[in-house]
């Protein structure tokens, strides 16, 4: 017989604080379907989404009943589509994106996610046309998400692909103006993307990955505030015990759904993304987790020194919860996702420059930001190749997703609905890098000793 | 294949009957049951066999929890894995 607390305990987790499985995503390899014609590339590219993942939604939606887990999102990546635009001798690239969105409505997923180009060391046929095409794609469809990989720790970053994406970003803004910019909120882009990450907007099915494969994020940052909140007056070090102890249930419950879609879809199970998703509901928040170790609000000085603790430990209690660990894994920032970061970002504590460094220390990077509409691409460019330098010297995956709000000012808001939430635009170093972004070219790769 | 049932709410008359009766209807044996008074909250936990289980799991959970909701009560059917896997190594 199980113990009456461990029972009431896993109940109230999922009852009262929130714990979910944050996605269940199949990924699924495209490169069968490459076909110099790209009707017929669509054509196959939508049979072989409907005839893997038919089943994904219903399965998970057994899974969610018998576990008594709530599954909040099934999606779907699939290989970076400027692969498959490669071959093909058109300029409408965009019918992938078409061809995706109807996949995706017939099997009833969430997002699906691929829609990318990886240029981290230059562009290869079909990268040029692909990120051209992305504010249009973004526009005309739903549930696509893009993402493109501008630099890694081995290949440098590319500046003409940085400079390209600033532009891109407010292309792709002012296409959705009418719907809060909601375009730019699909869009990522990324230094070390990771080939086998479950999350939205910047999931794809790297090349080295199987045919198909089921990868799970798990969620819960409402456990570990409630855990921290019960724990009054613990050291940091009996904090960074509880938080990995509360870490590894999570991914407990992110492995036994891996396992189960896994057996059930007849799919290898990829990786379990240890990961501490926040959204907008009420006690489902980083931001208050960094509040319940002691700072007055998320912003404050100290917020660096928590939310490097607070990732670290939630990797080493996941890791010993799962077999196989992969994606972004560790603790996201997503400043309108978090109803704790809209607070503080409203209040003006938590500043750009803030969340640029706790990207430093953090899973993701500068993630679901608002920025006023205005902004030059120039600028944009500048925050993604800093960004990336971040990511680049630090051998981690960063991120940009940064939402221009066009026609909006600072203290304006955003709302996308869902889980993508809504908050205030917020300020930005207007100081022009315009030179600099224009200049082209490559930064080196950096040096992996003499460490400093 | 076990499941847990957990029942948590105000204590009434009745409620092991009730909910016993009901897994009774859809051929569930419950093979435990044991309750406590938790910060004034009734709370009693059965475990069942659903081996032979007459109806679709997903049914028995609503029709549990449906039933809960009709007493004021909270009614969860869960696997055991879930427990399993989360509280044991």
């Amino acid at each position: 017989m199980f113990d009456t607390h461990d029972i009431l305990e896993t109940i109230t987790m999922i009852q009262d604080e929130n714990l979910d499985i944050r996605t269940v995503t199949m990924g699924i390899s495209l490169l069968d379907c490459i076909d110099s014609d790209i009707d017929a590339a669509c054509g196959k590219v939508y049979d072989k989404i409907v005839r893997m993942a038919s089943d994904l939604v219903p399965v998970c939606e057994a899974i969610e009943k018998e576990y008594g887990i709530p599954i909040i999102n099934k999606r779907i990546a699939v290989t970076p589509i400027a692969m498959l635009a490669a071959a093909c001798q058109t300029s409408r690239i965009v019918k992938f994106a078409e061809a995706l969105e109807r996949a995706a409505r017939t099997v009833g997923v969430n997002f699906i996610g691929g829609y990318s180009a990886l240029v981290q060391k230059g562009f290869a046929a079909g990268d040029y046309a692909l990120i051209e095409s992305i504010p249009e794609a973004l526009d005309i469809t739903e549930h696509v998400c893009a993402s493109v990989n501008i630099g890694s720790t081995k290949a440098g970053i590319n500046m003409d692909a940085v400079e390209m994406m600033g532009r891109i970003v407010k292309q792709t803004a002012q296409r959705t103006a009418d719907r809060d910019c909601i375009g730019a909120a699909k869009l990522v882009i990324f230094c070390n993307a990771p080939e086998d990450n479950p999350f939205m907007a910047g999931a794809f099915h790297g090349v080295g990955e199987p045919d198909c494969e089921i990868n799970v994020g798990v969620s819960g940052p409402g456990v570990v505030r409630a855990a921290l909140a019960k724990s009054k007056g613990l050291d940091i070090t009996g904090v960074a015990d509880l938080i990995k102890r509360t870490a590894f249930k999570i991914t407990r419950m992110g492995q036994l759904v891996a396992r189960e879609a896994s057996r059930r879809l007849c799919v290898p199970a990829g990786i379990v993304d240890l990961s501490l998703a926040p959204t907008p509901a009420v006690g489902d928040s980083v931001a208050h987790i960094l509040e319940e170790m002691g700072l007055e609000t998320c912003g404050a000085c100290g917020t660096t020194a928590c939310l490097a603790l607070l990732n670290d430990a939630v990797k080493k209690g996941g890791v010993m919860a799962s077999s196989h660990v992969g994606g972004l894994s560790g603790a996201f920032i997503p400043v309108t996702e978090d109803a704790g970061m809209i607070d503080a970002a409203r209040s003006g504590t938590l500043i750009i420059e803030k969340l640029e460094a706790m990207t430093a220390v953090c899973s993701v990077g500068l993630d679901m930001i608002n920025i006023p509409g205005d902004t030059t691409p120039e600028v944009i460019s500048a925050i993604i190749a800093d960004e990336a330098a971040i990511g680049m010297v630090n051998s981690k995956t960063t991120a940009v997703r940064l939402i221009p709000a066009i026609g909006k000012q600072v203290g304006d808001e955003l709302s996308f609905g869902g889980l993508l939430g809504g908050g205030p635009v917020m300020r930005v170093n207007t100081a022009s890098p315009s030179v600099f972004i224009h200049r082209g070219g490559r930064i080196p790769a950096p040096l992996q000793s003499l460490k400093n | 294949m076990r499941a847990v049932i957990t029942v948590v709410g105000k204590d009434t008359v009745g409620i092991l009957a009730k909910v016993s009766g009901a897994c009774a209807e859809c051929n569930v044996n419950v093979s435990e049951v044991s309750q406590t008074v938790l910060q004034d909250m009734f709370c009693m936990i059965m475990m069942c066999d659903i081996t032979n289980i007459s109806i679709d799991f997903g049914s028995f959970a609503d029709k549990l929890s449906d039933l809960g909701k009709d007493m004021g009560l909270s009614v969860h059917v869960m696997h055991e894995d879930i427990f399993n896997s989360m509280h044991r190594i």
